[in-house]
Parts: C-alpha cells; structure tokens; sequence
C-alpha cells in the first residue's frame, strides 16, 4: 500500500519574512483509507555551527562540538490518531513566524562553517507495523528589507604587481595595470554588484579575468574576460549573489558571517 | 438475301435550307432561363418589406441559393481551407505540436513582427554555412557526462539532499569528464552538432533539465575556440541553432506553466503569470548568472532573453544593455563580433523596438576594431596559415547582420552618423562592405560616388576591393543613383572591376555590376562589358566554371532587353553564348532565351538580325536532342521552336517563306510537332497565296501552291505518328483542291488512303495505351466528306478513291467484335446519295466535282447504286450474324442507324427500300434496347417530313412503323 506524504507551502518561492505566516497545505495520497496514530507538524529553526581548523586546534575542530542553536520551534498536532479517507487528503496549516523572546531570526544561509536553516517536517506516525512517515521542507528566511536607504559610495581601485598581497616573488610579476571602480562598498543583496575594471596595460597576453566573491568559503566565480582582452576597454562587472549561499552581513556573539 | 435495290432520294438543298431556317418570329425574353438560380423572391421581398426597415434587396438576395458548385465547398475550398489553418493554428493546438516545429513556427511568426522586408536570419543561415568551409580537420571539446566519485565536502552534509545533487550537476557542468572528438570532417562536424541538439531534445523531454542546460553551457563553450577559424561563422550558426532551440524550450516551458485555465494570450503582461512559473524562470536566470565562464554565460543568457518577460516589464530594456557591456570582455574580436551578431539576432526577434543597444554593439565593435589588426590575431593567423583578406571575409556575415538590424528602418541621419563613424575609421574596407550590405540601397544609392572614393582609399591588402564593388554593385541593382553620376560610377567601377584577375572573382562581381549597367544604359555599354567579360573568361577556359554566373548575366540581360533586334545586334552575344560550351547549360541558356522571345517578341518579324540568331539558338536546343531525350524534354523544347517559327513571316514575299520552311525542315527534322507546325505553315502559305490572288492563280502562284503542296508531300512521310500523317495528308489535299492542283491533291488523298492498312489497332495517348478505332472513324469520315469534292481521276474509274477507300477498310484487320466496318459502311452511304444529286451540296469554288464532269450520267449513277447495294448486302449480313450471337444491342443500335440513312438518303417511294426500312424498325425495336425518346422523336420527325410536298409516301411508312408497347 503505498501513501505519500508531502508538504506544499503556498508561496512558490518559499521565502517568508518574520512575522508573516508561513502557510501551506500537507497532502496525503493514498489508494485506500490508512489508520495512523497521529500527524504532527513541527517547524523549526537552527545554526549549524562547526569550527574551522584555522581558529581552534585540530582535534576540536574534529570534535566540532559546538551545540546547534535554536533560532525557532514549534509543533501542533495535525490530526489525532485515526482513518484517512482514500484519495488525495489536503490538510491547511499556518505557523506564525515569531521568535520567542529575544531571539532573531536570522536569514537562511548555507555556508561550510555556519548553516542557518529553517524547516517543516511532518510526521505521521503508524502501528507498529508500518513504517512511520516523515517528510521534510526546507523554507527560507529574509530579513525585512532596510528602511533606510544606504547612499551607494563608490569605490575606485587600481591593481599592479605592486598591490598585490599574497605575491612570493614580485620581481617575476609582469608588469600591468588594472584600474576599475565598484558602484558600492555595501551592497544590497538582492541586487547585483556591478562596476567596472579597465586593463590600461598589460605585458603579457591576459588569459582571464576573474572576479571572485570571498566569504567564508570561496563561492562564486566569474570570469569577466577572456583571452587577449581589449586595453583600455572599461569591461563591466556584473555579479548576481548566489542568494542561497549569501546573507547580509551578520554579527552575532556566537558566529559571524560577512563578505 | 436478294439483293436491295438502292435509290437516293432526289434533294433540293436550297428548299430543304430555306424550309429548316427558322421562322422570323419575334422571341419573346422571358424570365426563364434554365442557367438563372430560382428565384423566389416575389413573396419574400414582401415579407421583408412589411417588417419594415430591413432593405428589400437583401433579403432577396439571400432568397438565392448559392452557387451548387459553391454551396458544396461551403464557402471556402478545401485547399484555402486547409491553408488558412494552418497559418492560424491557435497555439492550443500547436502546443502538442514537437517543440522544434513549434519553435520554428513562433519563430517566422515573430519575424513577421518585425515586418515583411526584413530579410530574416533563416535566410542568411544556408548561404553562411555554403560560404564557410573548410578541408581541415575539425574537434569538438566537450567537458560532460559526471563523474560521481567525489567526496561530498565537508559542512554540506547540513545541505540537504536535493540541494546537494543539485550542486553537483552543476559543477559537473563545468568539471565532468572530458570527452574530445578529433578529426571530425566538416560534415561530421555538423553531425555530431546536430546529434548534440537533438540530444538536448531529447533530455528535455525527459525531464533532465540539468542535462540539458549542460549540452548548452558546452556547445555555447565551442564558440570560444576559433582554430580552423575559416569554419567559424558555420560553426556559430550550428550552434546558436542549439541556442535558439534551448531558449524556445525553456519559454514554451514556463508559457506552459501558466497556461493552466486557459493559454497566455500572445501580449501577456507580468501579472498574468503565476508565481511558480516566476520562480522557475528566476531559478533559470540564477543558474545561468552562475555559470563561471563569460561567454557560455553570455549566449545562454541570451538565448533566454525572451524570459525576462514573464519576470518584469523592463526586464529585456535592462539586459540588453548589460550583455552588450559584457561582450567588451571578450578578447577574441572575431567570437566577440559573433556574439554581438547573436545578441543582435535575439535582440531584433523579442524586443524590436529596442533599438539602442544595437547602436550600441555597433559602436563597441568599432572601438575594438583595432584589435583586428592586432598582436594576437596577426599570431593566430600565422599559426593557421590563413590570409588576412581571407580573415577579414569571415566578419562580413556578423558585421552585415548587426548593420542590417540597424539600418531596418532606421531614420536617415542614424545611417549618416553611421557612415561618419567608419569612415573615421580610416575607410577599413570590412566595415564599409557591410554598410553597403546591409543599409537600404536607396541610401547607398544617393551617395555612390562618395563609396566609391571611399572605396578607392581603402587599403588593397586589407580586404579584397572586387567584394566592395560587388556589394556596392548590389546595391545599385536595385536602387538608381542620380542620373547624372551614373556613367561615372560604372566607368570607376569597371575600371577596377576589369583589373581583377581571378577569373572566379572577376565573375562574380561583374555578374552583380551587368544588372546596373543593363538597367542605365544602352546595347554599346552592355556590350563593351559581354566583350570584357568574354576577354577574361575565355583564356584557360574559365567559364568552365562559372556556368552559373554567366548565366546569371544572359538572365539579366533579357530582363531589360526584350526587344531582340536590339539584342541581337550586340556583337558580342552571340559569342557570349559560345562560352556555354557544357550542353545541359548551354540548352538551358537557349531555352531561357526563347521563353523571353515568345513572352515578348509580339509582332512577326523578318529581320534577318534576329532570325540568323534565333536559327542558331533553336538549332542548338534542337540538336541537343537525342534519344535519351525525355518525351517531356523534347515537347518543350519543340513548342519553344514552334513559338520561334509561328513568330517569322516575310510578308508577301512567299517564296522568302517557303525557302525558310525548307531550311528549318533542314534544321529541326528530329523534332516533330515542328515538322507538324512546318506543314500548316506551308498550307497556310498556300491559303494565303489563293487570297491574295482571289482564287485565280497566274501561272506563278500556281507554280508556287503546286511547290508548296510538293513541300508538305515530301515532308509528312518523315512524320512517325500515323494519325498526324493522315490527317496532314487530308489537310494538304484539301488545301491542294482548293488551289486547283487537282493532281496534287489526288496523290495526298491516295498517299492517305495507302497507309490506312499501317494504322495500328492501339495508339499511345498521352502515356496509356488505346484502341485507335474511334480516332480511325473519326478520320474515315471526315475523309469522306471530302471525297465528294474531288472529282474522279480521268485515267481511273468511277468512284476510284471512294472504292479504294472501302475497300482498305474492308481489308484492315478491325478489332474482333467490333462493328467499325460496318459504322463505315453506314457512313458511306450518305456520301453516296449525295453523290448522285445533280447540284452538290457544297463545292470548291473553280474546280468541278463529278456532277459536272459526269452531268448526272445514268451510268454513273447506276454505279452509285451498285456500291450502295453492296453496302446494304454487307451491312445486313453482319447484322444477321450479331442476331445469332449475343449481340442484340449492337444489333438494334446499328439497325436503328441503318435506317436512318434510309430514311434521310433512301428513295422511299421504292417499296423495297420502305420494306427494308420498316424491317429495320422492327429490328431495332425487337429486343427493346431503343431508347423510347428517339423512337418518338423519330416518328414526329418522319410524320413532319411526310407532310412536305413529294413526300407523301411517308405517311404509308409511318402507318407501319409502331412504337413498342411498353409492359
């Protein structure tokens, strides 16, 4: 007998906001009417910590015993123990997205040390010879956009073999020189980063141009030009943060998250 | 049988004419008429009237019925029926449709938007992948197919698992196992990219997405490697085919998800889609702005562009612009100008109004120009051994095409500013051949002498000078230049265009420039320039291969030149049309000739100019005959003849004429409808001769009818169709006779009789296979009709050619059961009676029939009925045999017909002869297969006859005569 347990929320995109409710309907599909011993629904929300091996000693690090922290929880009981009828069964739900006391909710992030997520999951439980059912949904957590609106200050920047940090020898650097600006330092991440990099000039042929988004981990990666691109062409730059792996930039006691 | 005794009845034809002449009698019109659609529209113009306002006319008009032939079709044909479905399939339908037709079918649709002149890319697609070629060997590059064994990294295991193999195939996208195709042929080549877009089709229809953006990221990766750089611009439209297939599935896709009450309507606007389908496109528009490499990243973009309008208004207005910065990135000005064409291309198709951008990429292109002459492109080109004229040719397609979008229907002072722009530039040739290309020819046009300047400062090492005249010439074709430069822009154009010295591209340009120089000038200019081009084609037989561009030439010449004496009198046509040296082409030039000269050619001619040439060109086509000649082949070529010889007449001068067939005979004897066509000529000629003298020939036009009877007795024995012979040699006796060349006459007349016996039981007609019989009784009588004209050879006896013509029929071998013979002899009796009368019924004006020579001899006349009993005896012993067999129809049909003839020929007053009539009555109605109509028909008829004064016998005959009675 086969029956399937699922959770839609009603907004496509599932990204919900703090003090709107999170509302969806569970589906159940069965052929023919199912006993159960009761559906739960819980929402919850967690940091995922784990230490990095450049901060604390290997060992700890293995160990990664940082306790998750919980941002939110709750749980009702959808329906008691009893008969589903056969067919498809639509049961509404709503949870208010609310901390309790002086927690905040902060937005769904997926890094390699810090994870913030918030889930669904229902649970359907039944006798004992039937496996009991369990289905997950994952949805995402945006801060309230700022009120106030940050005038953009833009930055100019210039790159020579003399600038360069992380260099061993820089006498084998050819020589160039890369001029550019940033449309702004603090960017709002819903939009893209955007800019301008000039090569005025360069000794050797440039192979490719790359704009790297640093965060925690390396994440994206853009190749802004190629081969032997044009000197003193401005080349745009154009960055659409890869929404689920970024957040704002986050101070907590706990962790911190910036870019 | 005892032997009938046959006497004609004695006809008065002028009494029996003035009693069949209708009475005068006013004919009353009424409102009958069997063709009229009934009507009824006496009461219901009432009814409409009394209802008040509705017009009366249209309620009687809708009071017709329709046309029955219309009514069936219900309005429309089938065939416009089917055609307008199609065009508006409602996209309901076509949803179901396979994605690829459907996307080619939105596609023209949308092209259409942008409006009929535009020339879309579709067009330019197959002369670019003809164009760009190449011998070497090619490789495909291709980072697919995933490779699983990685270890998942660390702190993911919070991600959960949907996520995660999300994220691997897309890092597979840019890191799965390498696979590379080397060596591909160009032809593999466009296989194995063909197999990559079905492949994508086919993922896409199983639901692998991923997969199928991977196929696209990987392709779109092809376009950043440019070695075997003369394939690139194939090698781009192959690809954006994949594109332009991704992007069609990934927008039918989402207008899919949103169509779920009823389909989008074409003009949705952002609010009628549903947010699922928003999301989807938003997940699509984030994958591809993570995509690491700039330009997979900007074609895929690209190709989605027509997303952006299910996300937001101005979503297209945004990215346009932002891909055309983008494209600064690239380094390769060759990819880049590409990718420029690409994003102009899907620029144009969604969002056409949309114009400044692609001033933009314009602009952009020309500040990266200089890196055209770069370092590294002069590295590559050495590395490939590839010229750089040869280079700079395989821009033109991108550059024409980003220009043409501009230039569509762009104001005037944008393609001046243009113009400045390149020419700031320093006159780089590339750019000005594309301007020239791709900018209305009006505009050209007007400012030809400035490009030719233009022309002449630009580089010669650059790019080649024979492609700029030959754009600029392309346009002049279509579009004038002010009168007054005209002379000098061909005279600068030619000067170059003559220095050119390979013959193939020499060609190629004076073939475009011919179209100018015809539409401007005289015979003089274009025959200088058919000299030129004759000077530079014929040493080491050039034109060999360049058939069709010499062709192209002799098209364009006879657009503007109809009038063939004109043409004829250029010096150089002719031989002109000597370098078509392969016969295929060569007929096909002569055939395309002699079409215009029929279409135009509208008065007869003699000109002695256009009749030598046009012998030739006829000649030509008439010898390329032979016999693996296909018999479609050989009728169209001897109706383009025919047309050639219909047109020439000398006028009074006959013998010219004459002496002209006799030369064509000579000329064009393999082709037999012109053999045909020959002989009525000459029997025309003959005719014409007769009415020029009135019908009295002196004794030159009788020695000239007597020469044009021989013409046609010597030339239709060469004639292998019996039935065109016979009927030819009916037509020439005719014609004889009525010139008086009585001899002449009886030789066609016996030479026709001769060959009856060789008539073939079945003939070919029209391909299948048929019974000649009916076309061999059509031919006997009208051959007897004849008969009665020509008088009786004085050195043979009586009725010689009648008896001869029976007796042929007699001995020729008729179909087992057929009554044909007999039909014959039926037919012979009328022209027997009519014989024996004293006055003919018809003669030819100065010759005397036998009833003047014989003066109605008793001797004579008795022979008439001699033959006629004869007859008789034949025909009632084959009546008798079709009694005994199962033949009672024939039996009735032929019996009925029989006594016909009695009756309208026969001398009824004679018993026997009323006997036999009244028999044969009886015998046609005995097995009751008459039709009753006739028979009462018949019998009205013969009561009518016997009121008319002699013929009061009849009125005993018809006592006899009784209708069967019906059960």
């Amino acid at each position: 007998m086969s029956v399937t347990l699922d959770i839609r929320l009603k907004r496509a995109n599932k990204v919900y906001r703090e003090g709107e409710a999170v509302a969806g309907v569970i589906v159940l599909a069965c052929k023919e009417p199912l006993q159960h011993h009761g559906i739960s629904l819980s929402m919850e929300g967690v940091v995922n910590l784990q230490l990095s091996s450049k901060s604390v000693g290997v060992f700890e690090a293995f160990y990664n015993s940082v306790k998750p922290i919980q941002l939110i929880s709750s749980n009702i009981e959808v329906a008691k123990a009893g008969k589903i009828p056969g067919g498809k069964t639509e049961i509404p739900f709503e949870f208010p997205l609310h901390t309790k006391g002086n927690k905040v909710l902060y937005e769904t992030y997926h890094g390699v040390f810090v994870n913030i997520q918030y889930s669904l999951r229902c649970d359907m439980r039944r006798s004992l010879l039937a496996k009991d059912l369990s289905r997950n949904c994952e949805f995402i957590v945006h801060c309230q956009p700022q009120k106030a609106k940050v005038a953009p200050t833009p930055v100019n920047f210039t790159i020579t073999p003399d600038t360069l940090e992380n260099t061993r020898e820089r006498s084998l650097l050819p020589k160039f020189l890369i001029r550019g600006h940033l449309d702004a330092t603090h960017c709002v991440i819903s939009q893209p980063l955007t800019g301008e990099v000039v090569l005025e000039n360069s000794d050797v042929p440039i192979k490719s141009i790359e704009l790297q988004l640093v965060r925690v981990e390396t994440c994206g990666e853009l190749c802004r030009g190629l081969r032997d691109v044009c000197h003193g062409l401005s080349i745009p730059i154009y960055m659409v943060f890869p929404r689920l792996f970024t957040c704002p930039t986050l101070e907590t006691t706990n962790f911190k998250v910036g870019q | 049988m005892a032997a009938v005794q046959w006497r004609s009845r004695g006809r008065n034809y002028e009494a029996e004419l003035q009693r069949c002449r209708p009475e005068v009698a006013l004919v009353e019109f009424g409102d009958y008429h069997p063709l009229k659609p009934i009507m009824v529209t006496d009461t219901k113009t009432r009814h409409g009237a009394r209802k008040g306002s509705t017009s009366s006319s249209s309620s009687s008009s809708s009071s017709v019925p329709p046309d029955p032939l219309s009514s069936m079709l219900d309005g429309t044909d089938p065939l416009s029926m089917f055609a307008a479905a199609s065009a508006s399939e409602t996209p309901a339908i076509s949803r179901s449709a396979s994605a690829g037709d459907l996307g080619r079918k939105r596609k023209e649709k949308e092209e259409e938007a942008v409006g009929a002149d535009f020339e879309p890319w579709s067009s330019k697609r197959g002369e670019i992948l003809a164009r760009f070629t190449t011998t070497e060997k090619l490789s495909i590059n291709l980072f697919m197919g995933s490779d699983r064994g990685k270890a998942p990294s660390p702190g993911s295991s919070a991600v959960s698992e949907k996520v995660r193999t999300r994220l691997e195939e897309l890092d597979d996208l840019e890191e799965g196992s390498q696979r590379e195709l080397l060596n591909l042929s160009q032809q593999d080549y466009a296989n194995r990219i063909e197999e990559l877009n079905q492949s994508l089709k086919e993922a896409w229809a199983s639901d692998q997405k991923v997969k199928a953006l991977k196929i696209v990221i990987q392709c779109s990766k092809l376009l950043s490697d440019t070695s075997v750089i003369q394939f690139y611009p194939s090698k781009f439209v192959l690809i954006t085919d994949i594109l332009d297939t991704f992007g069609q599935l990934v927008y039918d896709r989402i207008w899919s998800m949103c169509s779920d009450p009823r389909p989008l309507p074409d003009s949705f606007t952002v609010d009628d889609v549903n947010d699922t389908a928003k999301e989807t496109c938003l997940n699509w528009f984030f994958k591809i702005a993570s995509i690491r490499e700039l330009l997979p990243r900007l074609y895929v973009e690209a190709a989605i562009l027509k997303c952006n309008r299910f996300l937001n208004k101005s979503g297209i207005q945004e990215t346009l612009p932002r891909l055309t910065a983008m494209i600064k990135g690239i380094g390769d000005p060759l990819v880049a100008a590409y990718t420029r064409a690409y994003l102009c291309r899907v620029g144009v198709e969604v969002a056409p109004h949309l114009k400044d951008s692609l001033n933009q990429n314009f602009f952009d292109l020309l500040g990266t120009f200089r890196q055209i002459g770069g370092e590294s492109v002069r590295k590559q080109l050495a590395l490939q051994r590839v010229e750089a004229p040869e280079y700079l040719t395989l821009y033109s397609p991108a550059i024409s095409w980003i220009l043409q979008c501009i230039a569509y229907r762009a104001p005037e002072p944008l393609l001046t500013e243009m113009m400045e722009r390149c020419k700031k530039l320093g006159n780089n040739a590339l750019l000005l051949n594309s301007v020239m290309r791709a900018f209305r020819p009006e505009f050209v046009a007007d400012r030809a002498t400035d490009f030719i300047g233009m022309i002449k400062d630009c580089d010669e090492a650059g790019f080649p000078k024979h492609l700029l005249f030959g754009s600029l010439g392309r346009s002049l074709a279509c579009a004038d230049p002010p009168e007054s430069e005209r002379l000098t822009i061909l005279n600068e154009a030619w000067k170059v265009i003559t220095k050119v010295r390979s013959p193939r591209d020499y060609v190629n340009c004076a073939e475009i420039w011919v179209e100018f120089t015809c539409r401007h000038f005289t015979k003089r200019e274009v025959n200088t320039i058919l000299a030129d081009i004759i000077k530079h084609m014929t040493p080491d037989r050039a034109f060999e291969d360049a058939y069709s561009q010499l062709q192209s030439v002799i098209r364009k010449i006879l657009t503007y030149f109809h009038d063939f004496s004109v043409l004829f009198s250029m010096e150089r046509f002719l031989p002109f049309l000597d370098m078509f040296q392969k016969d295929s082409v060569r007929v096909e030039v002569c055939r395309s000739i002699m079409e215009i000269f029929i279409k135009h050619q509208l008065d007869l001619t003699r000109d002695p100019v256009i009749l030598n040439a046009m012998l030739h060109i006829c000649k030509t086509m008439h010898d390329s005959v032979n016999a693996l000649t296909l018999e479609d082949e050989r009728r169209s070529l001897a109706l383009l003849i025919i047309g050639f010889i219909r047109m020439v007449s000398f006028g009074r001068d006959f013998e010219q004429q004459l002496s002209f067939c006799v030369e064509a005979r000579a000329t064009f004897c393999n082709l037999e409808p012109v053999l045909v066509q020959l002989i009525h000529t000459v029997n025309q000629l003959a005719m014409e001769t007769r009415r020029v003298m009135r019908g009295s020939h002196s004794r030159k036009t009788a020695a000239f009818v007597r020469a044009c009877a021989a013409y046609s007795f010597i030339t239709i024995p060469s004639l292998s169709s019996i039935f065109s012979r016979l009927s030819l040699y009916l037509l020439s006796g005719q014609v004889a006779l009525a010139n008086q060349c009585l001899s002449q006459a009886d030789a066609f007349l016996k030479a026709a009789v001769s060959i009856l016996p060789e008539v073939p039981r079945s003939i070919s007609v029209e391909g299948k296979l048929r019974s000649s019989e009916s076309f061999l009784l059509d031919f006997t009588n009208n051959f007897l009709a004849m008969l009665l004209v020509v008088p009786d050879h004085p050195e043979h006896g009586v009725l010689y050619l009648v008896r001869g013509l029976l007796n042929m029929v007699q001995d020729y071998t008729w179909e087992d059961n057929s009554d044909a013979k007999v039909r014959v002899y039926v037919s012979a009796l009328p022209l027997l009676a009519a014989m024996g009368q004293e006055t003919y019924v018809y003669s030819v004006p100065k010759v005397d029939s036998n009833e003047t020579l014989y003066g109605g001899d008793p001797k004579f006349l008795s022979e008439i009925n001699k033959l006629c009993e004869t007859l008789i005896g034949q025909i009632l012993d084959h009546l008798k045999v079709l009694g005994r067999d199962e033949g009672t129809r024939r039996q009735g049909a032929l019996a009925f017909s029989l006594f016909g003839v009695l009756l309208a020929h026969g001398d009824l007053r004679n018993n026997k002869l009323s006997q036999l009539a009244v028999n044969l009555w009886n015998l046609s109605h005995k097995h009751g297969h008459c039709e009753p109509r006739v028979s009462v028909r018949t019998l009205e008829f013969v009561k009518h006859q016997a009121q008319q004064p002699d013929m009061s016998h009849l009125s005993d005959t018809v006592q006899r005569l009784t209708l069967q009675s019906r059960t």
